[in-house]
């Protein structure tokens, strides 16, 4: 059994967001970078679960960037995992991403390929689709539960509206979400042997592009508040309706 | 030539979210001088000749029962045929759950390039430009759609319904249905409510409510304005409230026309999930509270005060 998680790297939660280069560059002066919050907390602590009850289980980890990408793999490999690939290519077309992770899961013949929900930076929710297409292997997108029975997957996953559970013979690519794994606290005890796990380095295929970032914008400032005394909630009521109109 | 608009179902009945869908994809026919059909899979029991209240002209029905559930293999597919059907040049879906299950997917089996998360018509003067929302709704980016074909899943709550009289022809589509790779063996609708995502109005609350038995009074607002319920993450984790109402940058991110937070702090990684509410409204105790920062209306005071007057008045508006 050989599972492939794609980890991303984005900016910290807290970051302050702004742009450079005439707003064509996120600005990334002071900003912390961390593994996006589902590739880690869900996707890649639902594979450890499942190498952790099944041991001969092959976990390896991918990414597509840049050297800067580094220090996040590394800190990746220190939650686990056997060996990280790094695809040293730097794109804003989530196609181009996917492709290259595509590229590799085929070469790997690996069995399940697990995503996060989607960057909290991009918000596309879209390489788990894209990868599935391109490898031709079945998608389930918004896991909020995951378990494996031979090459079988019993998943739930997020529909409009509520939860569906689904049977899938693997292979499959898998978009995780809350739910999928249990809550833990990372074990960096892991980050001595993370520095002597391989971090195997390959240049991008070659793939078009088939979208161009063109510029970042701001959302215009808020005007401000307006207060109104507790003990004058009618007012509230009265603002809402006819100022806001939004009751 | 063609704009062809993906219209979602859910239990055999067209989805809210679709009439957004329908209305963007009809003003971006009419932007670039074509017109608007609309395709339907899986069995509906609505009409769907009244979909042309919307501007389509034609809807395409694949009523396979296939597709009652959605394979995002076997959903792709079939568009694919469809836009070959319709000549579309652009598809428009929503960025819902099943957007999020198939666009991708039907971007890469047809090489086009895909916006996800759009939130305005796109931008023709130059290029195929789309505003999308980035860095969980702290930001936009502007992207260039270069392929012949283009993809937008639009935002739910991004666009505003419009619509009149007029009726579609409704023309059943023979596309091919492939055996299913995924096997559905239960189904749990949460019906009764308001879905979060679809909600105009969410009334929210967080750890400030103190326990989970005080919540009757945040259900009663809700039910009063006819609203969908929230929380933030603290609340979530601890099981005070089910985990699908939490909203921020690790939760549901949510677009409501109105959002009103009660006893919740405003931390960056809840505003992350509903600054795009297009009115926000914050009760808090601690006027320092950094919600009446990103508020348009504000009361500092108890929530164990204030949310009783605010249902008394809001019935009080409602029997008027
Ligand atoms: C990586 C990461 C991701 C996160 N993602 C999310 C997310 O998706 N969503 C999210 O919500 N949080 C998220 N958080 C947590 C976030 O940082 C805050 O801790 C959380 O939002 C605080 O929840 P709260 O406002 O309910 O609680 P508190 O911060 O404890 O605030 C409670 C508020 O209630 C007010 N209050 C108390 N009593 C009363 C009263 N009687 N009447 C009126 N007001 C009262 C207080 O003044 C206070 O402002 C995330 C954090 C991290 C690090």
């Amino acid at each position: 059994m050989k599972i492939l998680v794609c980890i991303s790297k984005t900016p910290d939660t807290t970051s302050k967001i702004a742009f450079k280069d005439g707003n064509t560059k996120f600005d990334d002066a002071g900003v912390q970078w961390i593994i996006n919050p589902s590739d880690e907390w869900n996707a890649l602590v639902r594979a450890l679960e499942l190498k952790e009850k099944d041991a001969s289980i092959v976990l390896h980890l991918i990414s597509v960037g840049g050297a800067d990408y580094d220090p996040i793999i590394r800190k990746a490999l220190a939650l686990g995992g056997d060996e990280a690939i790094r695809v040293n290519a730097d794109s804003s077309d989530s196609y181009f991403i996917a492709s290259q992770i595509a590229a590799v899961a085929k070469e790997g013949a690996y069995d399940l390929i697990l995503t996060g929900k989607e960057t909290i930076d991009y918000n596309g929710s879209s390489i788990g689709g894209f990868v599935a297409e391109l490898i031709d292997v079945a998608y389930v997108s918004l896991a909020t539960k995951f378990d494996l029975n031979g090459t079988v997957a019993t998943i739930d996953r997020e529909i409009e509206g509520g939860e569906e559970t689904n049977e899938v013979s693997l292979p499959v690519v898998v978009s995780c979400q809350k739910g999928v794994a249990e809550q833990r606290i990372p074990n960096m005890r892991g980050i001595m042997a993370a520095r002597t796990k391989p971090l195997k380095v390959v240049e991008p295929i070659a793939v078009d592009a088939l979208t161009s970032l063109v510029s970042f914008e701001l959302p215009p400032a808020k005007a401000g508040v307006k207060l109104v005394a507790a003990d004058n909630v009618a007012e509230l009521v009265r603002l809402l309706h006819e100022e806001a109109k939004a009751i | 030539m063609s704009v062809l608009i993906f219209v979602d179902q859910t239990e055999n009945h067209i989805k809210k979210s679709s009439y957004e869908v329908l209305t963007y994809g009809v003003k971006l026919a009419a932007q670039i001088g074509t017109n608007a059909e609309a395709i339907v899979l899986g069995t509906v029991n609505d009409d769907l000749s009244a979909l042309g209240k919307y501007g389509v002209t034609k809807v395409h029905h694949v009523a396979n029962e296939t597709l009652n559930h959605v394979d995002a293999h076997v959903y792709t597919k079939v568009i694919e045929e469809a836009v070959a059907a319709t000549n579309a040049t652009v598809v428009v879906i929503s960025h819902n759950t099943t957007g999020k299950a198939i666009a991708a997917r039907i971007s890469a089996k047809l090489k086009a390039g895909l916006v996800a998360g759009a939130i305005a018509l796109p931008d023709t003067s130059n290029g195929f430009v789309v505003k999308k929302s980035v860095f969980s709704g702290k930001a936009f980016a502007n992207v260039n759609i270069a392929t012949a074909i283009k993809i937008i899943s639009l935002n739910p709550n991004s666009f505003h319904v419009t619509s009149a009289d007029g009726t579609a022809t409704v023309e059943t589509l023979n596309a091919t249905v492939e055996a299913a790779k995924i096997k559905v063996t239960a189904v749990n609708k949460v019906s009764g409510e308001v879905p979060l995502s679809e909600a105009d109005i969410v009334v929210s609350a967080g750890r400030g409510m103190k326990g989970p038995e005080n919540w009757g009074m945040i259900e009663e607002l809700a039910h009063e304005l006819h609203a969908a319920t929230a929380c933030s993450r603290p609340v979530a984790d601890a099981d005070w409230r089910p985990h699908h109402e939490h909203v921020g940058q690790t939760g549901l991110q949510i677009a409501p026309n109105l959002y009103i937070a009660i006893g919740i702090s405003g931390a960056i990684q809840h505003l992350a999930g509903v600054n795009r509410s297009k009115v926000m409204v914050v009760i808090n105790k601690d006027p320092e509270a950094p919600f009446f920062k990103a508020a348009d209306y504000g009361i500092v005071g108890d929530a164990f005060e204030v949310v009783p007057q605010l249902i008394s008045e809001i019935k009080k508006l409602h029997n008027n």
